[in-house]
This record gives structure tokens, sequence and C-alpha cells, in this order.
């Protein structure tokens, strides 16, 4: 049974996107069937974060407009042929997304593939509304800030009242928190919310803490989600999450402040 | 108290200002994400009638909602002003 998974945050710039393409590609590169579906339509992204951007010929709104079929706007992954990607239209017209339109083309995709995964934009309008209404899990992108927190909480409301799951009475979205951009050295000093903080707040299940990395901006410079960078702590920290919401017990990386005196004075990579 | 224990309490760390401000924060807002929609006009109307008999202030009047497991309650709270003339 495939499941859609809409990655949402309302608060923008907490990395929504990465998460996405991080995500979507550890779950193909465990073997499963993946499609990621941008719904930022105007402001698309997902292309350039995955490396696609020069193969986008027809967009998810197309598709919906049925200007093309589904299997001529997916595209495969250059690095995993499990995953595939939908790219949001460039369109300025702030309807273009229908419920109905969205509705057909994921029970589509759900014929073929074990797991869609919905980027959703910021903010609460149409199309984070859309990404988030078909969801079965969610994952809350959070920074440990308080209006990324506030902004979390709102979508929290949002996803157990406006949902197609809400709506229909049936079993609730299963929500997972993501807290990224982690400095626990920061946490240390008490001049950021530590992940227990967050955690009592929102008191959500947390699936993994991605420490603020260089190797974020390195991966998007370039075009690969950074899940494929291995030896960078983002990119194990996704994996972890990945392995985790598959099911596997792995203890929670990143939270302490590993670095001893010798790392301080020498830095990390 | 040490000279140490002074710097150290003297200011409350940041982190923590910002989990106690969220904290009042949320709850809040979880609270009045509950409330059904017609509060407002409920309240609205309210203070019309209310004043067709006794002359209050806009703000002399509260509309709370509740809610626990078992059952919801709808408080109503109206402060009348100290010397009223009935006619």
């Amino acid at each position: 049974m495939a499941r859609i998974i809409v990655v949402t945050s309302g608060k923008g710039g907490v990395g929504k996107t990465t998460t996405s393409a991080a995500i979507a590609m550890g779950l193909a590169k465990k073997g499963h069937k993946t499609a990621v579906i941008d719904f930022d339509v105007g402001l698309r992204n997902l292309d350039l974060i995955m490396g696609c951007e020069r193969r986008v010929v027809y967009d998810f709104v197309n598709v919906i407009n049925g200007e093309a079929t589904l299997n001529q706007a997916l595209i495969r992954d250059k690095n995993c042929n499990m995953l595939y990607i939908l790219p949001a239209s460039q369109t300025r017209d702030k309807d273009a997304l229908s419920q109905e339109g969205v509705g057909k083309i994921l029970d589509e995709l759900k014929k073929d593939f074990k797991y869609i995964v919905c980027d959703s934009p910021a903010g609460i309008e149409k199309g984070a509304h859309l990404a988030m209404y078909f969801a079965d899990d969610a994952f809350i992108v959070t920074n440990p800030e308080v209006s990324s927190v506030r902004d979390s909480d709102r979508m929290l409301g949002i996803l157990s009242s406006k949902s197609r799951r809400a709506e229909q009475n049936e079993e609730p979205i299963r929500e997972y928190l993501l807290l990224s951009r982690y400095s626990p050295d920061r946490v240390k000093l008490g001049e950021m919310l530590s992940v227990d903080d967050v955690q009592e707040i929102l008191s959500l299940h947390l699936l993994g803490v991605i420490p603020e990395s260089k190797s974020v901006l390195n991966a998007s410079n370039s075009g690969m989600p950074v899940i494929l960078d291995e030896k960078s702590d983002a990119g194990q920290a996704y994996a972890d999450i990945v392995a985790r919401y598959l099911g596997e017990d792995r203890p929670h990386r990143f939270i302490d402040d590993k670095k001893g005196l010798f790392g301080k004075l020498f830095g990390r990579k | 108290m040490s000279l140490l224990d002074y710097f150290r309490t003297s200011k409350a760390s940041s982190a923590s200002l910002a989990k106690e401000r969220l904290q009042i924060l949320v709850a809040h807002e979880r609270s009045s994400r509950n409330q059904p929609s017609y509060l407002p006009q409920l309240q609205k109307e309210l203070l019309e009638v209310i004043r067709k008999y006794v002359n209050v202030e806009q703000d002399a009047i509260s509309v709370n909602f509740e809610q626990n497991d078992t059952q919801e309650t709808l408080e109503l709270n109206i402060v009348l002003p100290d010397h009223q003339k009935t006619s």
C-alpha cells in the first residue's frame, strides 16, 4: 500500500525542499519506488535541488490540465532509478492546482509507487493546503527558533482539522518532528532551544535531528540531495531518519556537542 | 553565593526565555483553535442585546469556550457598570 508523505513547516527557509529531496532519495535507495512532487507552484525549486532542472519538459499543472501524461512529466533521477521527480509549474496562476486534479494524480501515482513525497510550499495558502490534504504521514520540519516552532504548531492544527483524513474521520495523519539546523554547541550555551524543549512544546514524535551543516549548501550547489554525501553529518542524519521511518531502531545522533578540546581547536570538516 | 554563581544566574539564557514565551503562546493558540467559529459573532450579538437594557462597554463582555473529554462549556461573563439606573 502506497503512503503519501507531506514535508511541511508553515515557515519558509527551514529546509523543506532539502528534506524532501533527501528523504525521497533515501527511500528510493532503500529499494522503494518513490515519487517526489514539488507543490510550490510559481516558485519551483525541487528540480534544482535534485539537479534535474534542465530535464524539465512538462510539469504538475500540465498533467492536471491533461496537456501531458504523468509518464511524460515524471523525471527519472540520474542517481537512482527508483526515484522520480514531478516538478512544479512556473505559472503565476494561483488556482492552477485543484483538489480534484491533485487527488486524481496522487491516485494514479499510488498504483505504481510505494512512497509519494509532497514538498509543501511555505505558508498556509492553497499549495500548502493541497500538499498536506491527502497525506498519510507528515514530516514537520522545524528549526529551533521561536517563529518556526510557532508555525509548526499552526500546521499541526491544520493537519488535524483540514486534511482528508480529518474530514472523513479516518485514523489521523501520523506526525513526525524533524528538527533541522541544530547547533549542539549553541544549545549548550543556552542560546538555542534544545531538542527536548521543542519536543515538550510541540509534543511530537522525534524522527531525527539534522545538525547545521556546511554540506547542505554544498549539496544544493551541485544539485545532489545531501543524503548522497554519506560522509557529511547532515547526510548521515537524513539516512538515520529514513531508516527510523522504515521501522529501524537507531539511536539519535547529533544532539550532543561531541567535539572535545581537540576538535574545538582544530575544527571538524 | 559565589561570584561565579552571580554571573551565571544574573541573566536567564535566551533559550529558556524562548521556551517560556512559546509555551504560553502555544497553549493560548491551541485553546482558541478548538473554539467554534460562531463565537465572535455570538459575542457581538449578545453585546447588542445587552446594550438594549444596560449600558455596557465593548470589553465588559467575555465569552469563553472550554472543552474537555466529557463536556463543552460556554462561559459568559458580563461586567455591569457600578451605578446602573434601571429603567
